[in-house]
């Protein structure tokens, strides 16, 4: 195992919108050694949710090499991006993105569900709760939960099954200064505490400042590091 | 994502959504419960038809004159010396009796009170032939044969009428087109028939309704009832009578002149009828089902859409193609098993309260909800859930998870 967790060479992206194509991505090489933090900062249309998308597994590159702890990603179908996902990556969202209908716990839960992990869920899913400062509301849904609440569930539902990669969309962009500087605390001490490589995607420069290191693109292309 | 859990997590999402998830199911609960209905209704109306077809006697066979399948030109009419030659121990071995009658609707009175009804002359062999029992009194016999004797037989409902009881009416005198007959006695009740009650009927001597109530040829009868030996022997009978008749009428060459009637051919006949009318009836419904089966597909679509984002988080931590399939078609078949269960309760109902109404209104007539109707309808409804639900799941699960995440 090397100590390189994401390895992305030439990482090209092209979208067709009707009959002209739009490059997303012009030709990105990027490499994020495990436990850093990373902030991924650019103006809107610079690719940076694209960039995100297929760093996350989410989507496949139109051309390039990706490397994800020690996985080749860029070829895979649907179902093993799946369970890549499933394995390697959390994702916490600007919208939280938790099933309302189900407690703090199921939510947490659910990505030991997918993974076929049959027991023990509750309790793993109860202590990474309590990880995230939430021991007393696992059986709360989130519409009982303030925003802030609801993004540490989300934050432990994504280190659920101890991810390679935690990637925040935004993660503050929903909450107030004071939730988010919370959420921001969370997602530092995470990093310190259990070594969990982090990719925080944002235009807020006072998030960015945060990090050890800010990635910043424009027009699908890096510009500085 | 075990099955099992695919099936709590549907449950809980059926709940979510009360109202939608219930009329979802108003569909395939009137399908289900359509189809129930008509086959239980059908299974009793056959079961009623059989029963009064067999409540007749046992191992009959009738003969009528004239042919029923092909035109016959001047078919020579059943009279009592065919009767009597079908008696012949040797031509006939399988025959054990021979019961010519003649029948007619007669007006009957008694005192102030009158009726219509229908009366059958008769042999003293009709009592065994007929499987007739008695309430009180005594059969008709060759006594009463030889001297055109004016008695009269009542069937219950026709002693209901006249007396308004059952009992004690023996002696009496009524008036059959006028003319005093004494009763003879009650038959004991036959039970309800499809058709007409059997015991809305008078029975008198045969030579007695020749002479003074059904005035026609006196050697022709309406119909010839013949018991065979046993059951295994009706067909063997049957084909003696055939060659009987044939001999008689002359008409060994070309088409019979009568028909042969055994009582299976009836049982089969009214069963070949209820079955059709069953199936027809069950087709219908099933078409109800099948607009159920739609609805849900419909609501399906409209969950899937609305679930876009769901569906995207889902696959974003890791639900495969098959994960997020299984979950949406759980959902629309525990719609649609909800929906089956439900649905044969109130089918149930329905031909529960049918056969009250039925009985009624006279023809006492069980629906009979057989175990092949409520699996054929639970597996019917559960698979019309399967299949108006695969279509929603694929859509679902074929999302792409950036798409559905981004979806607003």
């Amino acid at each position: 195992m090397t100590d390189i967790v994401i390895e992305t060479k030439d990482l090209v992206k092209t979208y067709k919108m009707g009959s002209v194509e739009v490059h997303a991505l012009a030709g990105v090489s990027l490499s994020i050694n495990r436990g850093e933090i990373v902030a991924i900062m650019g103006p809107s249309g610079s690719g940076k949710s694209t960039l995100m998308n297929i760093l996350g597994c989410l989507d496949l590159p139109t051309s390039g090499e990706y490397v994800l702890d020690d996985e080749r990603v860029s070829k895979l179908s649907g179902d093993q991006l799946a369970s890549i996902r499933n394995r390697k990556v959390g994702f916490v969202f600007q919208s939280f993105n938790l099933l309302s209908r189900q407690t703090a716990l199921s939510n947490v839960e659910l990505p030991l569900r997918y993974a076929g992990v049959t027991k023990g869920r509750k309790d793993r899913a109860r202590l990474m709760l309590e990880t995230v400062g939430l021991g007393d509301r696992v059986t709360h849904r989130p519409t009982e939960l303030s925003g802030g609440q609801q993004q540490r569930v989300a934050i432990a539902r994504a280190l659920i099954n101890d991810p390679a990669i935690l990637m925040a969309d935004e993660p503050t962009g929903n909450l107030d200064s004071k939730s988010g500087k919370e959420i921001l605390d969370l997602i530092l001490r995470l990093n310190k505490e259990r070594g969990t490589t982090i990719l925080v995607v944002t235009h807020d420069p006072n998030v960015a400042a945060l990090t050890q290191r800010i990635i910043r693109l424009s027009d699908g292309l890096m510009v500085e590091e | 994502m075990n099955i099992f859990q695919a099936f709590i997590e549907a449950i809980e999402s059926l709940s979510a959504n009360k109202l939608r998830s219930s009329l979802t199911i108003l569909g395939i609960v009137i399908g289900v419960a359509a189809v129930i209905a008509m086959l239980s209704v059908g299974q009793g109306a056959q079961n009623s038809i059989t029963g009064s077809i067999s409540g007749i006697g046992s191992n009959l066979i009738f003969v009528f004159s004239g042919n029923f399948t092909e035109e016959v030109r001047n078919p020579q009419p059943l009279t009592k010396a065919d009767a009597e030659a079908m008696m012949d121990e040797f031509l006939a071995p399988s025959v054990l009796a021979v019961a010519p009658s003649i029948s007619g609707n007669i007006e009957v009175t008694y005192g102030g009170e009158r009726a219509q009804t229908s009366a059958s002359g008769i042999t003293p062999e009709y009592e065994t032939v007929r499987n007739y029992s008695l309430l009180e009194g005594e059969f008709i016999n060759n006594e009463h044969l030889i001297g055109n004797a004016s008695v009269a037989l009542l069937g219950v409902d026709v002693a209901d009428k006249l007396f308004g009881r059952r009992d004690g009416v023996t002696g009496e005198t009524i008036r059959i087109e006028g003319q005093p007959f004494r009763v003879l006695g009650v038959l004991a009740p036959k039970g309800g028939s499809s058709f007409q009650s059997a015991d809305d009927v008078i029975l008198v001597p045969i030579t007695t309704a020749q002479v003074r109530l059904i005035r026609r040829n006196r050697e022709r009868v309406d119909s010839i009832l013949v018991q065979a030996v046993s059951a295994d022997l009706v067909a063997q009978a049957s084909q003696e009578i055939s060659d009987i008749l044939r001999t008689r009428h002359r008409t060994e060459v070309g088409y019979d002149d009568f028909t042969v009637f055994t009582q299976q051919d009836f049982v089969a006949t009214a069963q070949t009828i209820t079955g059709i009318l069953t199936i027809f009836l069950g087709g219908i419904a099933a078409i109800s089902l099948l607009v159920g089966g739609i609805g849900i597909m419909n609501i399906m679509l409209v969950s899937v859409t609305e679930r876009t984002r769901e569906i995207g988080l889902r696959k974003a931590i890791g639900a495969r193609r098959r994960d997020i399939l299984i979950q949406f078609l759980t959902e629309s078949s525990l719609l649609s098993l909800l929906g089956g269960i439900i649905g044969i309760g109130l089918g149930w109902l329905i031909g529960y309260i049918v056969g009250r109404v039925a009985a009624a209104s006279g023809t006492p007539f069980t629906p009979v909800i057989g175990l092949d109707s409520v699996l054929l309808a639970t597996i019917f409804s559960t698979a019309v859930g399967l299949f108006f639900g695969i279509y929603p799941a694929n859509r679902a699960a074929g999302l792409e998870p950036v798409e559905a995440l981004r979806y607003e």
